[in-house]
C-alpha cells in the first residue's frame, strides 16, 4: 500500500499505513506513534505521521442507523460525507454543515471541526455531533457527548487526531424540501463592496461564501462575486437552471502532474478576468443541483495534481471584525505582489456560534483562505508573512490548511492548547503535532521533504 | 435474487456485495465467525435498504450444523432464491508443507465445508426448480503452481465441483455461477505488496452480480484474468514444472 499524501502533496514523508477493518478491533501496538487518516482532505501534515503509523479508517465505513422522521445518522467513522449524502438527500435530509468537498469522512470532520458556507447560521460541524466513542491506546472507549464525558468531547472535536480514534459517531442531519438550492450571484468592485454585499445577505441566505479575484489592485482590491443560496421551499418560482457540465462521475480528472509551466500568472490572470467578467456585473438568480453548489472542485478528480510533483501550500486565515478590513486588504495585496498569485481565493463571514471544541479553528470574524504553488523559498516567505499579518490582527491560522506555521503563531491562535495537551493519547501524534511542539521532538526539517521544496534555512530561522 | 444467504458474510468482498444487494432491496441471511462483526454488516444493509437481514454466527467448517443452518435461513427469509458463498482462507502454503493440520485446514475450508453447504442448497433449489448459486473460487484453481497449491487445490476442487453441479442442475433452471476474482485489495492480502493487477472489492462485487444476473456460468472478474489464466494454462507441462510461480 503506497503511503497517502495530503492533499497539498506537501510535504512528502514516509510513514507506514494500517488499515483499519472493524471498530470492534484493538489498535495496533508497538514504537511507532498512531495518527488516524481519512479521505487525506487537510492540505498540509496535519494528517500526516513522519516516520510514524497511519491508521487508514476507510474500511470503517459502515453505516449503523439512520432515522428518516428524526433525521438522526449513526456511522462508522470513516464513512464519508458523500456515502451520507446518498443516503440521506433523496430522503429529504442534508448535512448540517459540510466543507467544500465532499470526499472527507465523518472522523475527519469531527477532528478539523470543519465549517461550510453556513457558519454564520450553523457554527462548525461538531455542534451537530451528538455523540461519538472514542478508543485510547490504553484499549479504553468512552462515548462522549454534552453530557457524557464533555471534557473529552470538547477535546476531540477540533482534536486534530491526537486524542484517540473515534470509531463511529451520531450526526444530527437538517431537513431540505428538495435537492436544488436558490443561488444568487452578486458581482463586488471592491473589498468594501464584500462587506456590505456580505453584511445585507446574512439575515436572509442560509449559505454565502465570496470568490475574490486575487489580481485586482488599487481601487479594485478585492473585487469578486458573492454566492449566496438557500435550498429551495418545496414549490418554487422558475428559475432558469444551471446544468452543470461537471458533475460528479463526469470521470473527468487530472491524470498527471501538470509541469509547472501551466500554471503561471498570466494563466492565473486570464482564468481570473474570465470568471470575473463572466458575470457581467449584473447579479443573477438560479437554480442549482446541491452538489455543483456546495462541491463544484469535486467534479475534477485529482484537481491538486495541476500544481505539479511539487504541491501547493494552502493558507486560510480567520481575523476578528474589528481589525478584518485592514488585515484582510493586507493579506490581499502581499500575495497579489509576492510571487505566483492564488488561483482560487475564497472570503466568508464567520458568524458568532461557538463550538463545542476547544481548538477549533473557526471564530467570529472574516475567513479568507488561498493557494499557492509551492516555488520553494518566494512562496515561504510570502506566506510566512501572511501569517504575520494575522498574527499581528489577533486572528487564526486553519491546521487544516496548514504546512508550515511556526510554534509560536500556533501559541497565539490556540490559547487552549496547554489544556487540550493533557488528553492527548500519548500513543498519538502526527508531523503537525510535532512541528508545532518542536521542545518534545526536533524540527521535522529533516523529514523527507520533496527535492526542491526544502523549506530555506532563513525561514527556519525566522521561527 | 431477492432471498439471498451469503455465507462468509464479513469477508471484504461479500461485505460489498451485501452494500449492492441492500441497495435493490434483497433480504439477507448472513453468516460468519463473528457475532459482533456480522452485526455491523447486518446494520449497513438494513440502513443502506434492504427491507429484512438477519444473521447468525457460525464456524463454517463444522458441517454437522449445516442442515439445520440453512433450514434457519429459509425460515427467516421465507425461502431463498440466492446463494453468495464467499468464505475462505488463503492459508500459508509454507505451512501447509511443513504441516498437514494446516494444509487440512484450508481443504477444509474451501472446499469441504463449500460442497457440504452446496449440496443442502442445490438439492432444495432443485426441488423449486429457481434460484442462483454464485460461488467465489479464484484463478488459483486454474493451474497449481509451487507457491499456494494448497489454496490451488482447494480452489481447483471447487471449481470443478461447480462444474459437475451446473451439469446436473441445468434442467431445473437453476443457476451455477463460478466467479474467478484475481488479486483483490483486501485484509486477506493486506500483507502482500500491491500492484497493478490487483481489484477493489467493490469492482469484483459488481463484476458478481453482473454475472449472477446474466446467469453466467464461470467469470473472470476482472476480465483480463481471463487471457491471463488461458496463457498460464496453455504452458506445456514439461516448461511449466520448471519455472518459479
Ligand atoms: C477541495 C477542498 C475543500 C475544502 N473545504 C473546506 C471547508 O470549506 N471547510 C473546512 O473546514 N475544511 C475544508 N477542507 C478541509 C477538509 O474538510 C478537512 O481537512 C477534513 O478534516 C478532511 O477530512 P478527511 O476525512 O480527509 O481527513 P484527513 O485529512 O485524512 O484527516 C484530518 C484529521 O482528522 C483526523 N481523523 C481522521 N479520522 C479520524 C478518526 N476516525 N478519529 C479521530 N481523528 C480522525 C486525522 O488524524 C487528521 O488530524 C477542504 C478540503 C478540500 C480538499
Amino acid at each position: 500500500m503506497s503511503p497517502p499524501d495530503s492533499w497539498g502533496r506537501f510535504p512528502r514523508v514516509e510513514q507506514q499505513a494500517r488499515p483499519l477493518v472493524w471498530r470492534s478491533d484493538a489498535l495496533p501496538s508497538g514504537e511507532r506513534s498512531l495518527l488516524p487518516h481519512g479521505l487525506g482532505r487537510s492540505y498540509g501534515d496535519s494528517c500526516l505521521n513522519a516516520g510514524g503509523t497511519l491508521l487508514l479508517t476507510s474500511g470503517l465505513d459502515r453505516l449503523i442507523d439512520f432515522d428518516p422522521t428524526t433525521g438522526v445518522v449513526r456511522c462508522e467513522a470513516g464513512v464519508s460525507l458523500d456515502t451520507l449524502l446518498r443516503l440521506c438527500a433523496p430522503r429529504g435530509w442534508f448535512l448540517p454543515v459540510t466543507p467544500g468537498t465532499k470526499f472527507v469522512t465523518v472522523g475527519g470532520a469531527i477532528a478539523n471541526d470543519v465549517h461550510g458556507k453556513n457558519h454564520h447560521r450553523s457554527g462548525t460541524f461538531g455542534r451537530h455531533v451528538r455523540r461519538f466513542e472514542l478508543l485510547r491506546s490504553d484499549g479504553s472507549r468512552r462515548m462522549c457527548s454534552a453530557e457524557e464525558n464533555p471534557d473529552w468531547f470538547g477535546a476531540t472535536v477540533g482534536g486534530l487526531g491526537l486524542t484517540g480514534l473515534v470509531t463511529w459517531a451520531e450526526v444530527q442531519l437538517v431537513p431540505i424540501r428538495n435537492p436544488f438550492v436558490v443561488q444568487e450571484t452578486v458581482p463586488f468592485e471592491n473589498l468594501d463592496g464584500f462587506f456590505r454585499v456580505s453584511r445585507e445577505s446574512e439575515a436572509d441566505h442560509e449559505f454565502t461564501v465570496a470568490w475574490v479575484d486575487c489580481l485586482a489592485r488599487g481601487r479594485k482590491l478585492g473585487r469578486g462575486l458573492f454566492y449566496r443560496g438557500n435550498f429551495a421551499p418545496s414549490q418554487f418560482e422558475r428559475l432558469p437552471l444551471v446544468k452543470s457540465h461537471l458533475s460528479h462521475g463526469s470521470g473527468l480528472a487530472v491524470p498527471m502532474d501538470l509541469p509547472a509551466f501551466c500554471l503561471n500568472r498570466l494563466s492565473v490572470a486570464a482564468f481570473n478576468l474570465l470568471y470575473y467578467h463572466r458575470q457581467r456585473g449584473r447579479p443573477s438568480r438560479h437554480l442549482v443541483h446541491y452538489d455543483p453548489f456546495f462541491y463544484p472542485l469535486d467534479a475534477v478528480h485529482g484537481w491538486n495534481r495541476i500544481y505539479g510533483s511539487r504541491g501547493f501550500l494552502q493558507f486560510q486565515c480567520v481575523v476578528p471584525h474589528a481589525t478584518a478590513r485592514d488585515a484582510v486588504k493586507e493579506v490581499l495585496e502581499r500575495s497579489a505582489r509576492g510571487g505566483l498569485p492564488s488561483f482560487l481565493s475564497v472570503l466568508k463571514t464567520f458568524g458568532d456560534l461557538p463550538s463545542p471544541g476547544w481548538m477549533s479553528f473557526p471564530r467570529p470574524g472574516i475567513t479568507l483562505a488561498m493557494d499557492f504553488a509551492n516555488r520553494g523559498e518566494k512562496t515561504w516567505r510570502l506566506v510566512e508573512d501572511l501569517d504575520r499579518v494575522t498574527r499581528e490582527a489577533g486572528g487564526a491560522v486553519y491546521p487544516a490548511k496548514d504546512a508550515r506555521m511556526s510554534p509560536e503563531s500556533f501559541a497565539a491562535y490556540f490559547p487552549q492548547r496547554e489544556r487540550f495537551a493533557s488528553y492527548l493519547d500519548p500513543a498519538f501524534s502526527s508531523s503537525f503535532w510535532r512541528r508545532v511542539n518542536p521542545v518534545s521532538l526536533p524540527l521535522p526539517s529533516l523529514e523527507g521533504r520533496g527535492d526542491g521544496a526544502v523549506p530555506p534555512a532563513s525561514l527556519l530561522a525566522l521561527r | 435474487m431477492k432471498k439471498v444467504i451469503v455465507l462468509g458474510a464479513t469477508s471484504a468482498i461479500a461485505q460489498a456485495t451485501v452494500r449492492l444487494l441492500a441497495a435493490r432491496g434483497a433480504s439477507l441471511y448472513l453468516v460468519g465467525r463473528n457475532a459482533e462483526n456480522l452485526e455491523a454488516v447486518a446494520r449497513d444493509a438494513s440502513t443502506r435498504g434492504a427491507p429484512k437481514v438477519e444473521f447468525r454466527a457460525l464456524d463454517l467448517n463444522d458441517c454437522e450444523a449445516h442442515a439445520s443452518l440453512v433450514e434457519r435461513a429459509w425460515q427467516a427469509l421465507g425461502g431463498l432464491d440466492g446463494v453468495v458463498l464467499a468464505h475462505g482462507v488463503l492459508g500459508d502454503q509454507d505451512e501447509s508443507q511443513r504441516s498437514w493440520a494446516a494444509a487440512e485446514l484450508v481443504l477444509r475450508t474451501n472446499f469441504l465445508s463449500a460442497a457440504s453447504l452446496l449440496t443442502e442448497l442445490a438439492n432444495r433449489f432443485e426441488a423449486q426448480k429457481a434460484g442462483t448459486l454464485v460461488v467465489i473460487s479464484s484463478v488459483a484453481g486454474d493451474r497449481g503452481r509451487q507457491s499456494n497449491y494448497v489454496y490451488g487445490a482447494s480452489k481447483g476442487a471447487l471449481s470443478v465441483f461447480l462444474q459437475g453441479l451446473r451439469n446436473r442442475l441445468a434442467k431445473s433452471g437453476v443457476a451455477v455461477v463460478t466467479v474467478k476474482p484475481g488479486f483483490v485489495d483486501t485484509p486477506m492480502t493486506a500483507h502482500v505488496p500491491k500492484n497493478k493487477l490487483f481489484a477493489s472489492p467493490e469492482q469484483v462485487a459488481r463484476g458478481l452480480l453482473k454475472a449472477a444476473d446474466a446467469r453466467k456460468n464461470e467469470v473472470y472478474v476482472p476480465g483480463f484474468w481471463a487471457l491471463i489464466m488461458l496463457i498460464i494454462r496453455s504452458i506445456p507441462e514439461p516448461v511449466f514444472k520448471r519455472l518459479k510461480l
